[in-house]
Protein backbone atom coordinates (compact mmCIF):
# COMPACT_ATOMS: atom_id res chain seq x y z
CA UNK A 1 0.00 0.00 0.00
CA UNK A 2 2.70 2.49 0.92
CA UNK A 3 4.57 1.61 -2.43
CA UNK A 4 1.39 2.63 -4.18
CA UNK A 5 0.71 5.79 -2.91
CA UNK A 6 4.63 6.52 -2.99
CA UNK A 7 4.29 5.59 -6.87
CA UNK A 8 0.69 7.86 -7.10
CA UNK A 9 2.67 10.64 -5.47
CA UNK A 10 6.00 10.24 -7.86
CA UNK A 11 3.31 9.86 -11.07
CA UNK A 12 1.51 13.32 -10.02
CA UNK A 13 5.10 15.01 -9.31
CA UNK A 14 5.68 13.86 -12.79
CA UNK A 15 2.20 15.40 -14.22
CA UNK A 16 2.69 18.45 -11.82
CA UNK A 17 5.71 19.66 -13.58
CA UNK A 18 4.54 19.49 -16.90
CA UNK A 19 2.37 22.21 -16.57
CA UNK A 20 1.19 22.36 -20.55
CA UNK A 21 -0.71 19.17 -19.89
CA UNK A 22 -2.14 19.58 -16.94
CA UNK A 23 -3.41 22.97 -18.46
CA UNK A 24 -4.58 20.78 -21.46
CA UNK A 25 -6.65 18.12 -19.41
CA UNK A 26 -8.59 20.98 -17.79
CA UNK A 27 -9.09 23.34 -20.23
CA UNK A 28 -9.48 21.51 -23.20
CA UNK A 29 -13.35 20.00 -22.02
CA UNK A 30 -14.34 23.20 -20.75
CA UNK A 31 -13.32 24.84 -24.63
CA UNK A 32 -15.15 22.06 -26.53
CA UNK A 33 -18.41 22.33 -23.86
CA UNK A 34 -17.86 26.04 -24.43
CA UNK A 35 -18.12 25.44 -28.32
CA UNK A 36 -21.15 23.33 -27.89
CA UNK A 37 -23.49 25.68 -25.46
CA UNK A 38 -22.35 28.66 -28.12
CA UNK A 39 -23.46 26.77 -30.76
CA UNK A 40 -26.51 25.50 -29.42
CA UNK A 41 -27.21 28.86 -27.45
CA UNK A 42 -30.62 29.16 -26.59
CA UNK A 43 -32.15 25.01 -27.03
CA UNK A 44 -32.05 22.56 -24.48
CA UNK A 45 -29.14 20.69 -26.19
CA UNK A 46 -26.36 21.37 -23.62
CA UNK A 47 -28.78 20.42 -20.95
CA UNK A 48 -29.15 16.99 -22.98
CA UNK A 49 -26.47 15.93 -24.03
CA UNK A 50 -24.07 17.99 -21.56
CA UNK A 51 -23.85 15.16 -19.00
CA UNK A 52 -22.68 12.52 -21.91
CA UNK A 53 -20.03 15.23 -22.80
CA UNK A 54 -18.72 15.74 -19.24
CA UNK A 55 -18.33 12.24 -18.69
CA UNK A 56 -16.93 11.60 -22.11
CA UNK A 57 -14.17 14.10 -22.65
CA UNK A 58 -12.14 12.93 -19.65
CA UNK A 59 -12.51 9.44 -20.90
CA UNK A 60 -11.19 9.93 -23.53
CA UNK A 61 -8.42 12.44 -21.86
CA UNK A 62 -7.32 10.27 -19.54
CA UNK A 63 -7.26 7.31 -22.03
CA UNK A 64 -4.68 8.95 -24.14
CA UNK A 65 -2.09 10.36 -21.08
CA UNK A 66 -1.97 7.44 -19.10
CA UNK A 67 -1.36 4.95 -22.24
CA UNK A 68 1.48 7.36 -23.21
CA UNK A 69 2.64 7.35 -20.20
CA UNK A 70 3.64 3.56 -19.14
CA UNK A 71 4.75 3.46 -22.58
CA UNK A 72 7.19 6.26 -22.21
CA UNK A 73 7.94 4.19 -18.57
CA UNK A 74 8.38 0.98 -20.82
CA UNK A 75 10.37 2.74 -23.39
CA UNK A 76 12.71 4.68 -20.83
CA UNK A 77 14.22 1.64 -19.03
CA UNK A 78 12.15 2.67 -15.74
CA UNK A 79 9.85 -0.05 -15.68
CA UNK A 80 12.57 -2.78 -16.11
CA UNK A 81 14.28 -1.09 -13.24
CA UNK A 82 11.04 -1.08 -11.24
CA UNK A 83 10.59 -4.60 -12.02
CA UNK A 84 14.01 -5.43 -10.29
CA UNK A 85 12.54 -2.82 -7.05
CA UNK A 86 9.84 -4.79 -4.16
CA UNK A 87 7.39 -2.99 -6.24
CA UNK A 88 4.32 -4.99 -6.59
CA UNK A 89 3.13 -5.57 -9.95
CA UNK A 90 -0.51 -4.31 -8.41
CA UNK A 91 1.36 -1.06 -7.09
CA UNK A 92 2.56 -0.12 -10.30
CA UNK A 93 -0.83 -0.29 -11.97
CA UNK A 94 -2.74 1.09 -8.76
CA UNK A 95 -0.22 4.13 -7.80
CA UNK A 96 -0.96 5.32 -11.61
CA UNK A 97 -5.07 4.83 -11.61
CA UNK A 98 -4.76 6.86 -7.48
CA UNK A 99 -2.80 9.18 -9.60
CA UNK A 100 -4.45 9.97 -12.63
CA UNK A 101 -8.03 9.58 -10.70
CA UNK A 102 -6.72 12.56 -8.59
CA UNK A 103 -6.55 14.49 -11.64
CA UNK A 104 -9.57 13.03 -12.71
CA UNK A 105 -11.42 14.38 -9.60
CA UNK A 106 -9.75 18.00 -10.69
CA UNK A 107 -10.83 17.69 -14.25
CA UNK A 108 -14.31 16.51 -13.23
CA UNK A 109 -15.08 19.31 -10.98
CA UNK A 110 -13.42 22.01 -12.92
CA UNK A 111 -15.57 20.67 -16.04
CA UNK A 112 -18.96 20.24 -14.60
CA UNK A 113 -18.72 23.69 -12.76
CA UNK A 114 -17.97 25.16 -15.96
CA UNK A 115 -21.07 23.50 -17.97
CA UNK A 116 -23.00 25.27 -14.89
CA UNK A 117 -21.76 28.61 -15.69
CA UNK A 118 -22.37 28.38 -19.92
CA UNK A 119 -25.97 27.29 -18.95
CA UNK A 120 -26.10 23.63 -18.55
CA UNK A 121 -29.33 22.48 -16.48
CA UNK A 122 -29.44 18.78 -14.96
CA UNK A 123 -32.40 17.58 -13.59
CA UNK A 124 -30.86 15.09 -11.60
CA UNK A 125 -28.55 15.45 -8.83
CA UNK A 126 -25.30 17.28 -9.43
CA UNK A 127 -23.25 15.57 -7.33
CA UNK A 128 -24.25 12.51 -9.15
CA UNK A 129 -23.01 14.12 -12.62
CA UNK A 130 -19.42 14.34 -10.95
CA UNK A 131 -19.15 11.21 -9.95
CA UNK A 132 -20.17 9.29 -12.72
CA UNK A 133 -17.54 11.89 -14.77
CA UNK A 134 -15.14 11.20 -12.10
CA UNK A 135 -15.78 7.01 -12.54
CA UNK A 136 -15.46 7.67 -16.70
CA UNK A 137 -12.21 9.49 -16.16
CA UNK A 138 -10.61 6.59 -13.63
CA UNK A 139 -12.56 4.17 -16.56
CA UNK A 140 -10.59 6.13 -19.12
CA UNK A 141 -6.92 5.85 -17.78
CA UNK A 142 -7.46 2.24 -16.51
CA UNK A 143 -7.98 1.04 -20.09
CA UNK A 144 -5.13 3.06 -21.17
CA UNK A 145 -3.39 1.16 -18.68
CA UNK A 146 -4.55 -2.11 -19.76
CA UNK A 147 -4.29 -1.09 -23.49
CA UNK A 148 -0.79 0.21 -23.39
CA UNK A 149 0.35 -3.15 -22.76
CA UNK A 150 -0.42 -3.72 -26.47
CA UNK A 151 1.30 -1.26 -27.90
CA UNK A 152 4.93 -1.59 -28.41
CA UNK A 153 5.36 2.44 -30.21
CA UNK A 154 4.02 5.68 -29.81
CA UNK A 155 1.97 4.79 -33.46
CA UNK A 156 0.37 2.35 -32.04
CA UNK A 157 -0.01 3.45 -28.44
CA UNK A 158 -1.52 6.63 -29.82
CA UNK A 159 -4.11 4.27 -32.34
CA UNK A 160 -5.40 1.94 -29.28
CA UNK A 161 -7.78 5.29 -28.62
CA UNK A 162 -9.61 5.12 -31.85
CA UNK A 163 -9.24 0.85 -31.86
CA UNK A 164 -11.00 0.60 -28.02
CA UNK A 165 -12.45 3.70 -27.51
CA UNK A 166 -14.50 4.80 -31.09
CA UNK A 167 -16.39 1.08 -30.80
CA UNK A 168 -17.95 2.18 -27.68
CA UNK A 169 -18.83 5.45 -28.82
CA UNK A 170 -20.36 4.46 -32.10
CA UNK A 171 -22.51 1.73 -30.15
CA UNK A 172 -23.11 3.63 -27.07
CA UNK A 173 -26.61 5.20 -27.84
CA UNK A 174 -25.18 8.60 -28.78
CA UNK A 175 -25.73 8.08 -32.45
CA UNK A 176 -28.68 6.54 -32.51
CA UNK A 177 -31.18 5.28 -29.53
CA UNK A 178 -29.90 1.56 -28.30
CA UNK A 179 -33.57 0.00 -29.05
CA UNK A 180 -33.52 0.96 -32.90
CA UNK A 181 -30.16 -0.80 -33.67
CA UNK A 182 -29.20 -3.56 -35.10
CA UNK A 183 -29.78 -6.64 -32.46
CA UNK A 184 -25.85 -7.98 -32.67
CA UNK A 185 -24.95 -4.26 -32.05
CA UNK A 186 -27.01 -3.56 -29.42
CA UNK A 187 -25.90 -6.57 -27.50
CA UNK A 188 -22.66 -5.62 -28.50
CA UNK A 189 -23.01 -2.41 -26.90
CA UNK A 190 -24.00 -4.10 -24.01
CA UNK A 191 -20.84 -5.13 -23.34
CA UNK A 192 -18.70 -2.11 -23.50
CA UNK A 193 -18.42 0.32 -20.15
CA UNK A 194 -19.07 3.59 -22.26
CA UNK A 195 -22.50 2.77 -22.90
CA UNK A 196 -23.33 2.21 -19.07
CA UNK A 197 -21.41 5.20 -18.62
CA UNK A 198 -23.61 7.47 -21.42
CA UNK A 199 -26.53 5.77 -20.04
CA UNK A 200 -25.88 6.73 -16.48
CA UNK A 201 -25.62 10.61 -17.93
CA UNK A 202 -28.67 10.29 -20.15
CA UNK A 203 -30.38 9.55 -17.57
CA UNK A 204 -29.15 11.71 -14.83
CA UNK A 205 -30.06 14.38 -17.62
CA UNK A 206 -33.57 13.54 -17.64
CA UNK A 207 -34.08 13.91 -13.74
CA UNK A 208 -32.81 10.23 -12.51
CA UNK A 209 -31.79 9.75 -8.86
CA UNK A 210 -28.95 7.57 -6.89
CA UNK A 211 -30.93 4.38 -7.15
CA UNK A 212 -32.03 4.64 -11.03
CA UNK A 213 -28.63 4.98 -11.98
CA UNK A 214 -26.72 2.83 -9.23
CA UNK A 215 -27.04 -0.19 -11.80
CA UNK A 216 -24.90 1.34 -14.48
CA UNK A 217 -22.52 3.17 -12.00
CA UNK A 218 -22.26 -0.67 -10.53
CA UNK A 219 -20.98 -1.89 -14.06
CA UNK A 220 -18.48 1.04 -14.63
CA UNK A 221 -16.81 0.14 -11.03
CA UNK A 222 -16.44 -3.57 -12.68
CA UNK A 223 -15.03 -2.44 -15.75
CA UNK A 224 -12.71 -0.56 -13.94
CA UNK A 225 -11.63 -3.45 -11.54
CA UNK A 226 -11.41 -5.06 -15.01
CA UNK A 227 -9.53 -3.00 -16.29
CA UNK A 228 -6.98 -2.96 -13.43
CA UNK A 229 -6.35 -6.63 -13.37
CA UNK A 230 -5.91 -6.71 -17.04
CA UNK A 231 -3.44 -4.33 -16.36
CA UNK A 232 -1.87 -6.15 -14.11
CA UNK A 233 -1.84 -9.48 -15.84
CA UNK A 234 -0.46 -7.99 -18.42
CA UNK A 235 2.55 -6.64 -17.09
CA UNK A 236 5.44 -8.69 -17.58
CA UNK A 237 8.58 -8.82 -14.72
CA UNK A 238 10.67 -10.37 -17.29
CA UNK A 239 10.79 -9.72 -20.86
CA UNK A 240 12.58 -10.85 -23.91
CA UNK B 1 20.45 -20.18 3.33
CA UNK B 2 22.84 -21.74 0.92
CA UNK B 3 24.99 -19.26 -0.29
CA UNK B 4 28.54 -20.95 -1.06
CA UNK B 5 30.34 -17.69 -0.25
CA UNK B 6 29.28 -16.37 -3.87
CA UNK B 7 26.96 -13.74 -4.57
CA UNK B 8 26.14 -14.98 -8.04
CA UNK B 9 26.33 -19.02 -9.08
CA UNK B 10 25.20 -19.25 -12.91
CA UNK B 11 25.57 -23.20 -14.30
CA UNK B 12 24.19 -24.05 -18.02
CA UNK B 13 22.61 -20.54 -18.97
CA UNK B 14 21.09 -20.70 -21.97
CA UNK B 15 18.91 -17.20 -23.18
CA UNK B 16 17.34 -17.09 -26.46
CA UNK B 17 16.76 -13.90 -27.67
CA UNK B 18 15.56 -12.34 -30.91
CA UNK B 19 15.37 -16.18 -31.83
CA UNK B 20 19.20 -16.43 -31.56
CA UNK B 21 20.45 -18.02 -28.92
CA UNK B 22 22.47 -15.20 -26.90
CA UNK B 23 23.79 -17.25 -24.28
CA UNK B 24 24.68 -21.10 -24.65
CA UNK B 25 25.56 -23.22 -21.57
CA UNK B 26 27.68 -20.30 -19.34
CA UNK B 27 29.14 -21.24 -16.20
CA UNK B 28 30.02 -18.25 -14.11
CA UNK B 29 30.49 -16.97 -10.10
CA UNK B 30 30.59 -13.47 -8.75
CA UNK B 31 32.44 -13.83 -5.08
CA UNK B 32 30.90 -11.85 -2.85
CA UNK B 33 32.77 -8.82 -1.33
CA UNK B 34 34.59 -8.25 -4.58
CA UNK B 35 34.41 -5.71 -7.66
CA UNK B 36 33.83 -8.10 -10.82
CA UNK B 37 34.39 -6.94 -14.25
CA UNK B 38 32.27 -8.17 -16.80
CA UNK B 39 34.05 -7.45 -19.77
CA UNK B 40 33.65 -8.14 -23.57
CA UNK B 41 32.79 -6.61 -27.07
CA UNK B 42 29.15 -5.33 -27.70
CA UNK B 43 26.75 -7.91 -28.37
CA UNK B 44 28.76 -10.70 -26.20
CA UNK B 45 25.88 -10.93 -23.76
CA UNK B 46 26.76 -8.89 -20.87
CA UNK B 47 23.91 -6.61 -20.42
CA UNK B 48 21.55 -9.93 -21.66
CA UNK B 49 23.90 -11.91 -18.45
CA UNK B 50 23.10 -9.22 -16.22
CA UNK B 51 19.29 -9.22 -16.79
CA UNK B 52 19.32 -13.01 -16.00
CA UNK B 53 21.22 -11.92 -12.68
CA UNK B 54 18.45 -9.48 -11.54
CA UNK B 55 15.69 -11.84 -12.89
CA UNK B 56 14.00 -9.31 -15.84
CA UNK B 57 15.10 -11.69 -18.50
CA UNK B 58 12.52 -13.95 -20.20
CA UNK B 59 13.62 -17.22 -22.07
CA UNK B 60 16.38 -18.53 -19.94
CA UNK B 61 17.18 -21.98 -19.02
CA UNK B 62 19.53 -23.16 -16.37
CA UNK B 63 20.56 -22.50 -12.95
CA UNK B 64 20.98 -18.41 -11.59
CA UNK B 65 21.33 -18.27 -8.52
CA UNK B 66 21.94 -14.92 -6.34
CA UNK B 67 22.53 -14.49 -2.82
CA UNK B 68 21.30 -18.23 -2.63
CA UNK B 69 18.35 -17.48 -4.05
CA UNK B 70 16.88 -18.34 -7.21
CA UNK B 71 17.08 -15.04 -8.87
CA UNK B 72 14.32 -13.26 -9.73
CA UNK B 73 12.67 -14.07 -5.98
CA UNK B 74 11.03 -12.13 -4.56
CA UNK B 75 13.06 -11.47 -1.52
CA UNK B 76 16.10 -10.41 -4.05
CA UNK B 77 13.95 -7.48 -4.57
CA UNK B 78 15.25 -5.35 -1.51
CA UNK B 79 18.67 -6.89 -2.04
CA UNK B 80 20.19 -6.16 -5.61
CA UNK B 81 20.36 -3.16 -6.96
CA UNK B 82 20.19 -2.68 -10.83
CA UNK B 83 21.79 -0.39 -12.80
CA UNK B 84 20.40 -0.28 -16.73
CA UNK B 85 22.92 0.62 -19.60
CA UNK B 86 20.78 3.89 -20.61
CA UNK B 87 20.06 6.00 -17.64
CA UNK B 88 17.01 4.62 -15.92
CA UNK B 89 15.34 7.29 -14.20
CA UNK B 90 12.73 10.15 -14.04
CA UNK B 91 13.62 12.91 -16.26
CA UNK B 92 10.88 15.17 -15.44
CA UNK B 93 11.83 14.78 -11.36
CA UNK B 94 14.53 16.54 -9.71
CA UNK B 95 17.44 14.72 -8.37
CA UNK B 96 16.26 14.57 -5.14
CA UNK B 97 12.97 13.49 -5.89
CA UNK B 98 14.29 10.02 -7.63
CA UNK B 99 16.08 9.06 -5.33
CA UNK B 100 13.32 9.50 -3.00
CA UNK B 101 11.58 7.40 -5.00
CA UNK B 102 13.53 4.79 -5.81
CA UNK B 103 14.93 4.80 -1.25
CA UNK B 104 11.31 4.66 -0.10
CA UNK B 105 10.65 1.42 -2.82
CA UNK B 106 13.80 -0.31 -1.17
CA UNK B 107 12.11 -0.04 1.67
CA UNK B 108 13.44 2.89 3.57
CA UNK B 109 11.04 4.83 5.56
CA UNK B 110 10.49 8.45 4.72
CA UNK B 111 13.11 9.44 7.95
CA UNK B 112 15.95 7.57 7.01
CA UNK B 113 15.14 8.31 3.01
CA UNK B 114 16.88 11.49 3.04
CA UNK B 115 19.63 10.70 4.62
CA UNK B 116 20.31 7.98 2.69
CA UNK B 117 19.57 10.19 -0.78
CA UNK B 118 22.06 12.91 0.92
CA UNK B 119 24.32 10.17 1.17
CA UNK B 120 24.50 8.90 -2.71
CA UNK B 121 24.51 12.11 -3.74
CA UNK B 122 27.74 12.52 -2.69
CA UNK B 123 29.08 9.28 -3.55
CA UNK B 124 28.14 9.95 -7.02
CA UNK B 125 29.43 14.02 -6.66
CA UNK B 126 26.09 15.57 -7.88
CA UNK B 127 26.18 17.82 -4.61
CA UNK B 128 24.83 20.97 -5.64
CA UNK B 129 22.50 19.59 -8.20
CA UNK B 130 19.89 17.96 -5.76
CA UNK B 131 17.30 20.45 -6.82
CA UNK B 132 17.88 19.99 -10.91
CA UNK B 133 15.52 18.12 -12.82
CA UNK B 134 17.08 15.32 -14.40
CA UNK B 135 16.22 16.29 -17.88
CA UNK B 136 18.27 19.26 -17.78
CA UNK B 137 21.74 17.52 -16.90
CA UNK B 138 24.52 16.11 -18.69
CA UNK B 139 24.30 12.67 -20.06
CA UNK B 140 26.93 11.77 -17.47
CA UNK B 141 25.61 13.66 -14.65
CA UNK B 142 22.02 11.29 -15.54
CA UNK B 143 23.66 8.19 -15.80
CA UNK B 144 25.13 9.22 -12.11
CA UNK B 145 21.66 9.86 -11.18
CA UNK B 146 20.57 6.54 -12.16
CA UNK B 147 23.72 4.70 -10.22
CA UNK B 148 22.81 6.93 -7.46
CA UNK B 149 18.74 5.39 -7.34
CA UNK B 150 20.38 2.13 -6.99
CA UNK B 151 23.18 3.02 -4.36
CA UNK B 152 20.39 4.86 -1.90
CA UNK B 153 19.00 1.29 -1.16
CA UNK B 154 22.25 0.65 -0.11
CA UNK B 155 21.69 -3.56 -1.73
CA UNK B 156 24.07 -6.49 -0.98
CA UNK B 157 24.51 -6.81 -4.46
CA UNK B 158 24.73 -4.58 -7.14
CA UNK B 159 24.88 -5.17 -11.03
CA UNK B 160 26.08 -2.12 -12.85
CA UNK B 161 25.44 -1.97 -16.65
CA UNK B 162 28.26 -0.08 -18.03
CA UNK B 163 28.22 2.91 -15.17
CA UNK B 164 31.44 5.01 -16.66
CA UNK B 165 30.38 5.42 -20.43
CA UNK B 166 30.65 8.50 -21.02
CA UNK B 167 32.11 10.04 -17.64
CA UNK B 168 35.18 12.09 -17.47
CA UNK B 169 38.75 10.43 -15.98
CA UNK B 170 38.33 11.98 -12.47
CA UNK B 171 34.99 10.54 -12.49
CA UNK B 172 35.86 7.01 -13.37
CA UNK B 173 38.73 6.96 -11.09
CA UNK B 174 36.36 8.21 -7.92
CA UNK B 175 33.51 5.75 -9.29
CA UNK B 176 35.80 2.28 -9.43
CA UNK B 177 37.34 4.13 -5.67
CA UNK B 178 33.75 3.91 -4.49
CA UNK B 179 32.99 0.39 -6.03
CA UNK B 180 36.42 -0.79 -3.88
CA UNK B 181 34.82 0.86 -0.97
CA UNK B 182 31.47 -0.95 -1.09
CA UNK B 183 32.85 -4.39 -1.38
CA UNK B 184 35.55 -3.47 1.16
CA UNK B 185 32.31 -3.34 2.86
CA UNK B 186 31.31 -6.75 2.28
CA UNK B 187 28.74 -5.60 -0.37
CA UNK B 188 29.08 -7.69 -4.05
CA UNK B 189 29.68 -5.77 -7.38
CA UNK B 190 29.01 -7.08 -11.12
CA UNK B 191 30.21 -4.14 -13.32
CA UNK B 192 30.20 -4.48 -17.14
CA UNK B 193 32.40 -2.27 -19.46
CA UNK B 194 33.51 -3.01 -22.76
CA UNK B 195 36.79 -0.71 -22.07
CA UNK B 196 39.23 -2.85 -21.25
CA UNK B 197 41.49 -0.36 -19.25
CA UNK B 198 39.22 -0.80 -16.75
CA UNK B 199 39.95 -4.55 -16.21
CA UNK B 200 42.78 -3.34 -14.34
CA UNK B 201 40.17 -1.98 -11.64
CA UNK B 202 38.73 -5.13 -10.50
CA UNK B 203 39.37 -7.64 -8.14
CA UNK B 204 38.37 -10.27 -10.53
CA UNK B 205 37.60 -10.13 -14.54
CA UNK B 206 35.12 -12.26 -16.28
CA UNK B 207 35.46 -11.95 -20.32
CA UNK B 208 32.47 -12.58 -21.87
CA UNK B 209 32.67 -13.52 -25.54
CA UNK B 210 29.66 -14.39 -28.38
CA UNK B 211 27.68 -15.33 -25.15
CA UNK B 212 30.46 -17.96 -24.03
CA UNK B 213 33.34 -17.45 -21.06
CA UNK B 214 36.46 -16.75 -22.45
CA UNK B 215 38.48 -16.07 -19.02
CA UNK B 216 37.39 -16.13 -15.61
CA UNK B 217 40.72 -14.18 -14.25
CA UNK B 218 42.37 -11.68 -12.07
CA UNK B 219 44.46 -8.32 -13.18
CA UNK B 220 47.57 -9.72 -12.46
CA UNK B 221 47.08 -13.06 -13.75
CA UNK B 222 45.33 -11.55 -17.07
CA UNK B 223 48.49 -9.96 -17.60
CA UNK B 224 51.18 -12.45 -16.69
CA UNK B 225 49.33 -15.26 -18.77
CA UNK B 226 49.13 -13.17 -21.97
CA UNK B 227 52.61 -11.49 -21.66
CA UNK B 228 50.58 -8.48 -22.91
CA UNK B 229 51.65 -4.79 -21.10
CA UNK B 230 48.12 -3.73 -20.86
CA UNK B 231 44.77 -5.36 -20.57
CA UNK B 232 43.81 -3.98 -23.69
CA UNK B 233 46.24 -6.30 -25.82
CA UNK B 234 45.90 -8.67 -22.92
CA UNK B 235 42.14 -9.17 -23.92
CA UNK B 236 43.37 -9.51 -28.05
CA UNK B 237 45.95 -12.04 -27.07
CA UNK B 238 43.10 -13.88 -25.07
CA UNK B 239 40.45 -13.73 -28.09
CA UNK B 240 42.96 -14.57 -30.96
CA UNK B 241 43.69 -17.82 -29.02
CA UNK B 242 40.68 -18.59 -28.35
CA UNK B 243 39.50 -18.37 -32.00
CA UNK B 244 42.57 -20.00 -32.67
CA UNK B 245 41.21 -22.89 -30.62
CA UNK B 246 38.27 -23.31 -32.52
CA UNK B 247 34.69 -22.96 -31.06
CA UNK B 248 35.10 -24.12 -28.01
CA UNK B 249 36.78 -21.78 -25.45
CA UNK B 250 36.75 -21.03 -21.67
CA UNK B 251 37.88 -24.66 -20.49
CA UNK B 252 41.86 -23.94 -20.76
CA UNK B 253 41.27 -20.26 -19.06
CA UNK B 254 39.58 -21.48 -16.31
Amino acid sequence: MTLTLTTAARVLAQIRFDRRTVALIIVLPCLLLGLIAWMFDGTPVLDQFGPMLVGLFPLIVMFLVTSVATLRERQSGTLERLMTTPLGKGDFVAGYALAFAGLALVQALVVVGFALLVGMDVAGPLWLVVVVALLDAVLGSCLGLAASALARSEFQAVQMMPAIIFPQLITCGLLMPRDEMPQVLEWLSRVFPLTYAVEAMQDLAAGAEWPDVAGAVGVIALFIVGAVTLGVATLRRRTA
Amino acid sequence: MVNNGGAVRVRGLDVERGGREVIAGLDVDVPTGQVVGLLGPSGSGKTTLMRAIVGVQDRTRGEVTVLGEPAGSPGLRRRVGYVTQAASVYTDLTVVQNLRYFARLAGLPAAGADAAVARAVDTVDLAGHEKQRVGTLSGGERSRVSLAAALVGDPELLVLDEPTVGLDPVLRRDLWRTFRGLAADGRSLLVSSHVMDEATQCGRLLLLRRGELVADTTPDELLAETGAPDAERAFLALIDRSEAAGTTTGEESR
